[in-house]
């Protein structure tokens, strides 16, 4: 039982990392119909962005912890959508009307090229920094099993809920929203509306850019190590998530993340852990089987 | 809104000099943070150490760049714009000729690997690197059936590539099978997993084939990891047997006839280096033919028809799925053969050998030759094995320039390098005479 609450508690913190990232992919793939493969490897980005700040700031002689969250999640979105904007630029403005394969493959070398940059710039080691929010409050407790939220988590759950409101908003009441919409529903329309489609999804490659930053820095407080290789992993699962809660819907993105991290933090307590990555693959082929379309999303109708 | 111009109407050099600088200032936004800055342990503790003189070559370099870039882009586009309005009926027949060339380079070719080992026959190095090349080749023609001819993107070729590497080390480990056995048992296990895999994913939307198969590279790599019984977890598989020639061994002594009693010939451990060569250059020339017949054929057409429109096809009352699923498990059956031979060749394998990487470079492979071209592989896999060998500087950056390269070459020609791809039907002008 009370194991069970702890994991519940951690399943929830990772689904909420994962579906920060699987909104990232959601939003693409609704407006321009595209996997942006090189999504998590944005998110990686972030994560080193966000080693860097915080090693920077303490050797500024910064201690206070929520001004080096503050500070390091700013810098750490702001480049980061830079990184968003440019590989949107690079990769896939250029091969926009294209054929299917042609972005895909892009996206693919794009993601390659992004881990290597990164193995090539940083180094292949595993960065480790010092551990900030530590401690956590004990909610429950038995003889033999402490059940606690760490500070951390509470964080990352906090944040993210945070976003999510504020990003609704974003999408169902702004201008940037509305246009947003209409160009997932029809490209050309938006166009000869006075839109400028070339901007509108700019902006949604540096906002998905945005949320990934977010979980990057996150992550990168959760666990205190990063490495090159994180975002291929991570990557994958946010996918299975946008997959799971139905591609396109935004909604499902984040709860096609939190069961993603649900089902990876009890899979590895109460079956396996090594097996942890081959169930979260399985479900992705799963649900392509049984639901395509996903738990929120709409059946997809092509059209000639 | 960019103001309209005329497409004649060069900018100005002031607009190149703002144009190059924005690139510029991105490169700065880009760099701060990956080139500018980075951490290093030191004494336990990571150090921010920065680089700025790099940084400002990186800008540099790209101010730089953009300017010319940009340049040769409007004169590219200014003559083409010429050219469009004497248009080409020439076309077809620059078609045809340049096909017959790329034939007789692909018979060049052909001759010259035959002849390789006899020239290097005493080199060792020469002989081992070629037939790495020749194993790339093969796995980058079975992987050109998936991508290239009916445009599925596979990016866990490798899966199949590690199945059919430890199909053959378990048969011949523990059940005793021989390498020629093994290699057509292998191949179909490998397929049946492609046809496993491929039967519920090639029925949606390509995307969702790429990641699946991503996944599914993952899946078997942890697998073989973390399943010691079955496969040895990371120690892997070891003294897998080698194959022989028609039944005599490669070995210094022996009861038995050995190659070099049989033939008597001095041993030499070189008679297996070559003996492998010439096993992949046939086994690769096999898959060419085959890959090269089955295009003719209406399953063949049906595979590349299917790759330019999905839709029309069903129209037309095609089993699609039917279609890429062949594609699918045939382009596994021959990556799974490929997998044989490694095992075969190392004596060794272990799951290390069957990362994404190794997938990523086969795509590579596929995609900067030129997709669906038979030789446009066999140049890309020269250029992607030789890269590294030429130093350690070009192994480091090797990943780095694949990526770039595959990002350009979707840029600048969709096809590949060799995106010329002969149809395999046409309409002939002579009237009606078969080609």
């Amino acid at each position: 039982m009370a194991l069970a609450l702890q994991q519940l508690i951690n399943g929830l913190t990772l689904g909420a990392v994962y579906g920060l990232i699987a909104i990232g992919y959601t939003m693409v793939y609704g407006i321009i119909g595209m996997i942006n493969f090189a999504h998590g490897d944005i998110y990686m980005v972030s994560a080193f962005i966000a080693v860097t700040g915080f090693t920077l700031l303490a050797a500024f002689g910064v201690s206070s912890v929520p001004f080096a969250l503050v500070v390091v999640l700013i810098v750490a979105v702001l480049f980061t959508s830079v990184y968003g904007w440019a590989v949107e630029r690079l990769a896939y403005r250029p091969l926009r009307g294209s054929t299917r394969l042609a972005p895909l493959i892009s996206a693919i070398g794009m993601s390659i090229f992004l881990q290597n940059m990164v193995q090539l710039t940083q180094g292949a080691r595993v960065k480790p920094i010092p551990p900030m929010l530590t401690g956590g409050i004990d909610i429950y407790e038995t003889a033999e099993f402490t059940v606690r939220i760490a500070y951390s988590q509470m964080l990352i759950v906090l944040v993210t809920v945070g976003l999510m409101i504020g990003f609704s908003w974003l999408i169902t009441r702004t201008s940037f929203g509305r246009q947003q919409r209409a160009c997932e529903q029809d490209r050309t329309m938006t166009a000869l509306l006075g839109i400028n489609v070339d901007r509108t999804i700019s902006l949604t490659f540096m906002l998905g850019a945005a949320l990934a930053a977010v979980a990057g820095v996150m992550v990168t407080v959760y666990y205190g190590v990063v490495d090159f290789y994180i975002g291929f992993v991570a990557g994958i699962k946010a996918f299975t998530a946008a997959v799971l809660g139905g591609v396109g819907s935004l909604p499902g993105a984040m709860l096609g993340g939190l069961i993603i991290g649900l089902i990876e933090a009890f899979w590895s307590s109460y079956l396996s852990a090594e097996y942890k990555d081959v169930a979260t693959f399985s479900i992705l082929i799963l649900v392509l089987m049984f639901r395509p379309s996903g738990l929120l999303g709409r059946p997809e109708v092509e059209k000639v | 809104m960019p103001p309209l111009v005329f497409a004649n109407d060069a900018p100005t050099a002031a607009e190149r000099l703002k144009d190059a600088s924005g690139v510029a200032l991105i490169a700065l936004l880009l760099g701060i943070p990956m080139i500018g800055l980075t951490t290093a342990d030191q004494g336990g503790s990571l150090q921010v150490l920065t680089r700025w003189p790099l940084l400002a070559a990186f800008i540099a370099a790209s101010f730089c760049g953009r300017l010319v870039v940009r340049y040769l882009l409007d004169a590219l586009k200014r003559r083409r714009q010429a050219q469009d309005r004497q248009a080409g009926a020439t076309a077809a027949k620059e078609t045809r000729r340049g096909g017959r060339m790329l034939e007789s380079i692909g018979w060049l070719a052909f001759g010259l690997a035959l002849v390789l080992p006899i020239v290097f026959s005493d080199n060792r190095y020469v002989v081992d690197t070629a037939t790495t090349v020749l194993i790339y080749v093969m796995l980058g023609w079975g992987l050109n059936v998936v991508v290239g001819l009916a445009g599925l993107l596979d990016l866990g070729h490798v899966a199949f590539y590690a199945v059919g590497a430890y199909a053959y080390a378990l048969l011949s480990t523990q059940f005793g099978w021989g390498f020629w056995a093994a290699l057509p048992v292998a191949g179909i296990i490998a397929g049946v997993f492609g046809l496993a895999l491929g039967w519920p994913s090639l029925r949606l939307r390509g995307d969702y084939l790429a990641i699946v198969t991503l996944g599914f590279g993952e899946i078997i790599r942890v697998v073989l990891i973390n399943w010691t019984d079955f496969s040895g977890g990371p120690n892997g598989i070891s003294s897998i047997p080698r194959p022989t020639f028609f039944g005599l061994p490669f070995v210094p002594s022996s009861d038995n006839p050995t190659f070099a009693t049989y033939f008597g010939l001095e041993f030499s451990p070189m008679h297996r280096i070559i003996f492998l060569y010439y096993v992949i250059l046939v086994l690769s020339l096999l898959t060419n033919v085959l890959v090269k017949r089955l295009r003719r054929l209406p399953i063949g057409r049906a595979w590349e028809a299917v790759r330019e429109d999905e839709i029309a096809c069903k129209a037309l009352g095609m089993n699609v799925t039917n279609a890429k699923l062949s594609a699918f498990a045939l382009g596994a059956m021959l990556g799974g053969v490929a997998g044989v031979f490694f095992a075969a060749r190392q004596g060794f394998i272990s799951p290390e050998s069957f990362t994404f990487n190794e997938s990523a470079i086969i795509l590579a492979i596929v995609v900067l030759g030129g997709m669906g071209s038979q030789l446009g592989v066999v140049l890309a896999s020269v250029v992607l094995v030789l890269l590294p060998e030429l130093g350690r500087d070009f192994a480091e950056y090797r990943m780095l320039l694949f990526g770039a390269a595959m990002i350009l070459i979707m840029v600048w020609r969709p096809g590949g390098i060799l995106s010329h791809r002969e149809p395999t039907l046409r309409l002939s002008p002579e009237g009606g005479r078969r080609e």
